[in-house]
């Protein structure tokens, strides 16, 4: 009946209301409809005054006269002048929809806001009040109401205002309890504002949009309805309405099916305008937050001299005050040491002059990595570090061809053993995507299905993309669980996502992750939501996981600290570009760029759970065979 | 889950309570001297007060109930004012037509709302433009313009299906189709253009979660990810609208099928409300509620099939 979503929780300060209205207009589809609302209600208004003939009389000399010029748009089954019933039907129809939407207005605003506000046991009413009306049709509602008080259009539209009250209860309710523990509302309460100033002022500013959309939708429903109920012969008849003319015509379908054309425009075309500004006030609402959204964003991905002033700023966050300066081109390339040289030379990824943009709606792109290349070898740990926004998840992302909507890779090249990958389709990527190369992401539970049990994410890829048999699948991943450090791998096994912690869900992913064998980790920030005792647990588990089977890894992270447990190599990224590459030993004795001595000085800064240069003489080698 | 099948269960018969008591104090207080208006204007006051002793009117309005309610338990909602015949006997000959027309409306709601809302969530671009477009009318223009609109083009016009009348499936199945087409589709499409549009928000919400990327990092194809996992997870809201409609079209159907004379709910709800036989309407407000009851209990089991989460709680 009034299953409509409109778009709430977007807390708008007041002062943006009338920003509203002016990019409202900006929308063509948006004047029109309000230029033909207009016209509506202008007719309801004087329609009355300037009808050529009195609606109701019946003339039985002129029934069913075509359009002429006396009578515009002919005359209907009594006789009677179409056009002035038009016209008086317009005020009466229009006058019960609003009495219907004002109804509906007041009994649901005023609840809305009380329950919002104060919460407790009001809520519960509230909620039981709007089941129950829920569970019965309003037609059948209003037909039994009609059946016991009469034909009355007004009695009607108020009880329907009273049964769509909960449209607008639901709406202000949501937003009301979700600005009420916003901390402005605190202040103002804490600076002695009382209630009632409290809710007019910064309470139901925020809801007016909202409501303004669903009142639009709303009176879509009364209209319909009342027409509904009209047509079905059930309303008044000395009362002319739309619904009363589409009845009288229906019931000449087969003699004068031009009479339904009438009422039908009146209604249909009343309810598409209404229903193209509630839209086109959404897409206003919307755009306002997603442009806000955006332009946080493009701060930190902007190229050029805009990016090395933003970026310096947030480095001198980090507690580093170096003078940073981006270059366009080649990165600080570090000679190969015999550590990093034990490794083969087959380089299995090679990643040239790769760039990354994302399509804007304007038709622009807007490029979030510059031109970066990269080799990686058989056995190499690689790490990739830089700060957020810096574009290693996006050339991560690239590699995989997993890159979100909008993203392509826009330059370059990605080559997996001598495969051409860049902008692969799903066919491109078969058996190497999940297969020879897997991922690792960063926030363990928002990466696992949570619909589904830890057991059938694990075999699932088993099955499909290995052919195993259900059996053997389940065994499988019993036997990774275990691997991966799960004390009790049946349960964790038949477990949903939400019943297992941070720690463990990483594992699982960490399981998944190695289930295919692949030559190829890519771990985006693997250990950043984790708590620090678990971060070293799995660090460990991917460094034992990665000496055992000889994997490569490109491992994303913004801590040095991760690097120098971890990487033979690492590469330093900063606003889409490389600026320094070598040897993780090189990189730590002899840093060159500045960046990366503000980033190394950073760590030091914030006191990390292992030193940075002990680990990185002593754990690598471990891993070495 | 058994505590949860129960606990809803239970809330939906407590409605239903809730519901018949209010239903029935409003209707037999709201509605006067009912004996009178029985009779008429001419009919002696002897005669009037027989005929409520007859009805039972003449009794306490809780003791009146307590006979209505007890004997409603058992299936037998009393007689019609007017021309005597079971309450019960009169829905249940109806309640075939209108639910076999709302039942269809809500498959083919269900069906196109999925493809649509899947289509125009990948698709993008012109695709998802003509979708939001005709969404746009299908949620704006009333259901019985449609139906209109329907009549006049295929039946009218056309002469594809018919116009006015009912076959019932036992009799033809193609009778059947003809007769009960046109009515489905003019109550789908509201539904339709409601539930496209929110699958599509879901599955676009759905295509952007990191599951979907680790999904497909593990080398499922996006096919395979969009309509196990995605969907699956767009099912809870999408169902919960599914509920909503239901409801709705039980009162669609009530104009619908006066406009193609089917022998359903709606035309015994109109004939009804105009006479002012209280205990047909009465015998109405019930079954819909328990219907609604029933729909919402079906939508909850679902939801928790879908979603382990609803399931454990």
């Amino acid at each position: 009946m009034t299953a409509v979503e409109v778009p709430t929780a977007i807390p708008t300060p007041a002062s943006r209301t009338d920003h509203l209205l002016r990019r409202l207009l900006r929308n063509p589809l948006a004047v029109i409809s309000l230029l033909f609302l207009a016209l509506v209600v202008l007719i309801a208004i004087i329609g009355p005054f300037i009808a050529p003939y009195n609606p109701n009389p019946a003339n039985l000399q002129s029934i069913l006269e075509p359009p002429s010029p006396e009578h515009l748009l002919g005359t209907d089954t009594a006789g009677r002048d179409v056009f002035s019933r038009l016209l008086v039907a317009t005020q009466i129809t229009v006058a019960a929809a609003a009495l219907a939407v004002v109804t509906a207005m007041i009994f649901g605003v005023v609840t809305g806001l009380i329950a919002g506000y104060y919460q407790g046991w009001f809520d519960n009413v509230a909620s039981w009040v709007t089941s129950l009306v829920m569970a019965l049709p309003a037609i059948v509602i209003l037909l039994a109401a009609r059946a016991v008080l009469g034909p009355s259009v007004w009695i009607s539209m108020f009880i329907f205002g009273v049964v769509l009250a909960p449209a607008y209860f639901r709406l202000v309710y949501t937003m009301v309890s979700s600005v009420r523990t916003e901390l402005y509302v605190d202040a103002a309460r804490v600076s002695g504002l009382s209630d009632l100033r409290i809710i007019g002022r910064h309470v139901l500013s925020v809801v007016r949009a909202p409501i303004i959309i669903q009142t639009a939708i709303v009176a879509i429903i009364a209209i319909a309805i009342q027409s509904g109920l009209e047509f079905l012969g059930l309303g008044d008849p000395a009362i002319p309405t739309w619904g009363g003319m589409l009845q009288d015509a229906f019931t000449k379908i087969y003699v004068a099916p031009i009479l339904m054309l009438w009422p039908s425009l009146a209604i249909a075309l009343t309810s598409i305008a209404l229903m193209l500004l509630a839209n086109a006030m959404r897409d206003v609402l919307e755009r306002t937050v997603v442009v806000r959204r955006k332009r946080r964003r493009a701060v930190t991905t902007r190229t050029g001299s805009v990016a090395a002033v933003t970026t310096a700023a947030s480095v001198t966050d980090l507690g580093d005050e170096v003078d940073i300066v981006t270059l366009e081109g080649e990165p600080i390339r570090h000679d190969d040491d015999e550590q990093a040289s034990a490794r083969s030379a087959d380089v299995i990824l090679r990643v040239k002059d790769l760039r990354v943009g994302y399509g804007q709606s304007d038709g622009s792109t807007t490029e979030v990595v510059h031109g970066v290349s990269l080799d990686i070898r058989k056995g190499e740990v690689h790490g990739l570090i830089g700060e957020s926004g810096s574009g290693k998840s996006q050339t991560a992302f690239a590699v995989l061809g997993l890159l979100p909507k909008g993203g392509s890779v826009t330059g370059g090249s990605i080559e997996y053993e001598g495969i051409r990958l860049e902008n692969g389709s799903d066919a491109d990527y078969r058996g190497i995507r999940g297969r020879r190369i897997a991922y690792i992401p960063q926030e363990p539970m928002s990466n696992l299905d949570q619909s589904f049990t830890i057991g059938s994410q694990l075999t699932e890829p088993l099955r499909v993309g290995l052919g195993m048999s259900k059996a053997e699948a389940r065994d499988k991943a019993l036997s990774l669980l275990e691997r991966v450090g799960i004390p009790n791998p049946v349960r964790t096994f038949k477990a949903y996502p939400f019943e297992v912690s941070g720690g463990m869900a990483q594992r699982v992913l960490i399981a998944g992750a190695v289930s295919t064998d692949p030559d190829l980790i890519i771990a985006d920030e693997p250990t950043t939501a984790l708590d620090v005792t678990v971060q070293a647990e799995v660090l460990d588990l991917l460094r034992d996981l990665q000496a055992e089977r000889h994997m490569a890894m490109l491992l994303v992270t913004h801590n040095f600290g991760v690097v120098a447990d971890l990487c033979d190599r690492v590469t330093v990224m900063q606003s889409g570009l490389f600026v320094e590459t070598g040897p993780v030993r090189a990189i730590f004795q002899r840093p060159e760029h500045p960046y990366t001595k503000s980033l190394l000085a950073a760590i030091l800064d914030e006191g990390p759970a292992r030193p940075p240069l002990a680990p990185a003489g002593t754990a690598p080698q471990g891993a070495n065979s | 889950m058994l505590t949860f099948i129960l606990r809803r269960v239970l809330s939906g018969l407590v409605l239903i309570v809730v519901i018949t008591i209010i239903s029935y104090t409003l209707l037999y207080l709201g509605s006067g001297n009912i004996a009178r208006q029985i009779l008429g204007q001419n009919a002696s006051e002897e005669l009037v007060a027989q005929k409520a002793a007859e009805l039972g009117l003449d009794r306490p309005l809780i003791v009146q109930f307590w006979t209505w309610a007890t004997s409603a338990l058992t299936g037998d909602f009393g007689r019609s004012w007017f021309n005597g015949q079971l309450v019960s006997v009169q829905l249940g000959s109806r309640l075939a037509v209108t639910l076999s027309l709302v039942i269809g409306a809500i498959i083919l709601t269900a069906i196109f709302s999925v493809i649509l809302g899947i289509l125009a969530a990948r698709r993008g671009g012109a695709v998802d433009g003509t979708v939001q477009f005709f969404s746009i009318l299908g949620f704006a223009i009333p259901g019985f313009l449609i139906a209109l609109f329907l009549v006049l083009v295929f039946a009218i016009n056309l002469h594809w299906f018919k116009a006015t009348g009912y076959i019932p499936f036992t009799t033809s199945v193609t009778g059947w189709l003809s007769s009960v087409t046109l009515p489905i589709i003019a109550l789908a499409i509201g539904g339709i253009a409601t539930i496209s549009q929110q699958v599509r928000g879901s599955v676009l919400d759905g295509l952007s979660r990191d599951y979907v990327r680790t999904l497909r990092s593990r080398g499922l194809s996006s096919n395979r990810v969009v309509y196990k996992h995605v969907l699956r997870n767009a099912g809870g809201p999408a169902l919960a609208l599914l509920a909503v409609q239901f409801i709705g079209m039980i009162g669609g159907a009530v104009i619908v099928e006066q406009i193609f004379a089917l022998p359903g709910i709606g035309s015994l709800t109109v004939t009804a409300t105009a006479a002012g036989d209280i205990p047909i309407v009465m015998g109405i407000v019930v079954v819909t509620a328990i219907i609604a009851v029933v729909v919402n209990l079906l939508i909850d089991l679902a939801q928790a099939a879908l979603n382990p989460k609803v399931r454990l709680s």
